[in-house]
């Protein structure tokens, strides 16, 4: 079963990624955790994501899209980056969900992914 | 006056609300209406007290009250079941019972049984017995397992509704069953201070303090079932672990393995009510797995005094141990004793003997690997040890500690 572990991080984490001494501490740690997630063989995906300053919103009206510079939404965090895992069950996904790295403000969301779409 | 009363009703039900659940529970065997009964009087309690004043027997008054709701409630569900009958002659037995003098039976024990009963699904006999014997709420209990509220409460009813409909007898076992089903209560009990004991950074108020629920259900267990070796000695491995809280962490909250605690901010007390603990439960002369836990955190303790741990002692205790009871906690305990007592490559042996598919993802045996691996000069091995063991960690003081070993 196919759970989304969804990082979110505050402004201050963002704009921190710029100092390399505290991106090396910061990865260090999500280095090893995306590590033991592969050599357990629960690693489905994921990727970090950019500052979302970087992003392009297109909102639709239904019918057209109108094209943003990010960021889009309001709430104080932002999504920093998400990682698939294949577990047996809800239970196993939570204790993945929390051996993510802390850091204040983060938060992380754990949400079961839909079954693919059937053809 | 009124808040004679206020203070009354909070009295009686922080020191008397699980007995008088247990009671209930016993007579109708449904714990859910027991419980729906109960906070009905006490409703009725906070409406009528501050006005007639505080009765001179709270219990008796509120039993009264609890179990008229559910004779009405029985008498509703007759339609239903046809046992009511039977059901409504056990509770006006038991108003018999409420009307004697001060006391009423104390049935916590026979509840205790039926939350750890083998009819109920494991995970759900610790939030079960948390809630119906000390009353803690379904979402204190759900942040305690870091499970959604909603999903505990759903956990806890379907729990109350099969021992109601599988009619899962209120009885303490019988001898021959009783080591087994006592073993569930004890295995309970120890969760609930499992769930306390992983989050001593304080992050979250509220699972902090299941520590100290488990050690009153240890307690009660203690006080019910006196001549219960293993009772004793869960008691006194709760009491061991409880007496270092104040060391595990560094003053800048940075974690303290056990061999590197200041023994200064170990608690004297809480050491000596455990190996009182530990005491008593061998003079039963009847060895048990907490039994054993206990005394190897004894021999922890004695470093207090000594100034010196005992390894030896500790690697034979964590053989019995491993002989009762081979979990991976003991399995992986053994071999760390072994490599202290003897030498690395003997504990790293022992320690290739675990099962690697019960090992994939528990964080104690990559760090104490990464650990003997190093000790035995195998620097790349243990270096990706060590990462595996970093990025299994629940916990940020531990993940910091492992982050700051020399490579």
């Amino acid at each position: 079963m196919n759970f989304s572990i969804l990082i979110h991080d505050n402004a201050e984490a963002f704009a921190l990624r710029a100092d390399p001494v505290w991106r090396a501490a910061e990865y260090a740690p999500i280095g090893a955790y995306l590590q033991a997630l592969r050599e357990t063989g629960v690693f489905v995906g994921g990727a970090g994501l950019e500052a979302p300053g970087n992003a392009t919103v297109l909102s639709s009206n239904g019918k057209d899209w109108t094209v943003q510079d990010g960021p889009f939404a309001d709430t104080k965090e932002q999504l920093a980056g998400l990682v698939i895992i294949d577990v047996p069950d809800r239970e196993h996904a939570l204790e993945w969900a929390r051996r993510f790295p802390t850091r204040p403000g983060r938060k992380v969301e754990l949400r079961a992914n839909l079954p693919p779409l059937e053809e | 006056m009124s808040e004679t009363a206020t203070r009354a009703i909070e009295r009686t039900a922080r020191e008397s609300r699980g007995r008088l659940l247990a009671f209930l529970a016993a007579r109708s065997r449904d714990i859910a209406a027991a419980e729906d009964a109960l906070a009905d009087a006490f409703r009725a309690a906070l409406e009528t007290w501050p006005q007639d004043g505080v009765p001179d027997k709270p219990e008796a008054w509120l039993l009264t009250a609890a179990r008229r709701r559910l004779i009405d409630a029985a008498r509703r569900a007759q339609v239903r079941h046809a046992a009511s009958d039977e059901l409504q002659h056990a509770l006006e037995l038991a108003q018999h019972d409420a009307d004697e003098p001060e006391m009423f039976p104390d049935e916590r024990l026979k509840l205790l049984f039926v939350c750890a009963h083998p009819a109920i699904d494991a995970a759900a006999r610790t939030p079960l017995m948390l809630q119906t014997v000390l009353g803690l709420d379904a979402a204190r209990i759900a942040s305690a397992f870091l499970v959604k509220p909603a999903t505990m409460g759903q956990r806890l009813s379907r729990a109350k509704t099969k021992i109601r409909d599988a009619g899962i007898a209120f009885a303490v076992p019988h001898a021959d069953e009783l080591p087994e089903r006592l073993d569930a209560v004890l295995e309970a009990v120890y969760a609930a201070y499992g769930s306390g004991w992983d989050d001593i950074a304080g992050a979250d108020p509220r699972r902090k303090g299941l520590a100290n629920e488990a050690l009153e259900l240890g307690a009660l267990l203690v006080r019910l079932l006196p001549d219960a070796p293993e009772a004793c000695g869960l008691l006194a491995l709760m009491s061991y672990c409880e007496s270092r809280r104040a060391a595990r962490r560094g003053l800048n909250g940075e974690y303290v393995p056990l061999s590197e605690q200041d023994t200064t901010r170990w608690s004297r007390p809480m050491i000596e009510e455990a190996d009182r603990m530990l005491v008593r439960a061998q003079h039963a002369r009847r060895l048990g797995r907490f039994q054993l836990e206990a005394a190897i955190q004894s021999a922890h303790a004695a470093r207090a005094q000594t100034g010196q741990i005992d390894w030896e002692a500790i690697a034979l205790l964590y053989e019995g141990l491993v002989r009762l009871a081979p979990t991976i906690g003991a399995l992986v305990g053994r071999a760390a004793a072994v490599a202290e007592a003897r030498d690395a490559a003997t504990g790293w042996a022992l320690l290739q003997t675990v099962a690697p598919d019960a090992i994939a993802d528990y964080q104690p045996y990559w760090a104490l690997a990464a650990h003997l691996l190093e000790r035995l000069g195998r620097r790349d091995e243990s270096h990706a040890a060590r990462e595996r063991a970093i990025g299994l960690c629940e916990d940020p003081a531990m993940r910091t500690f492992l982050l700051r070993q020399p490579r």
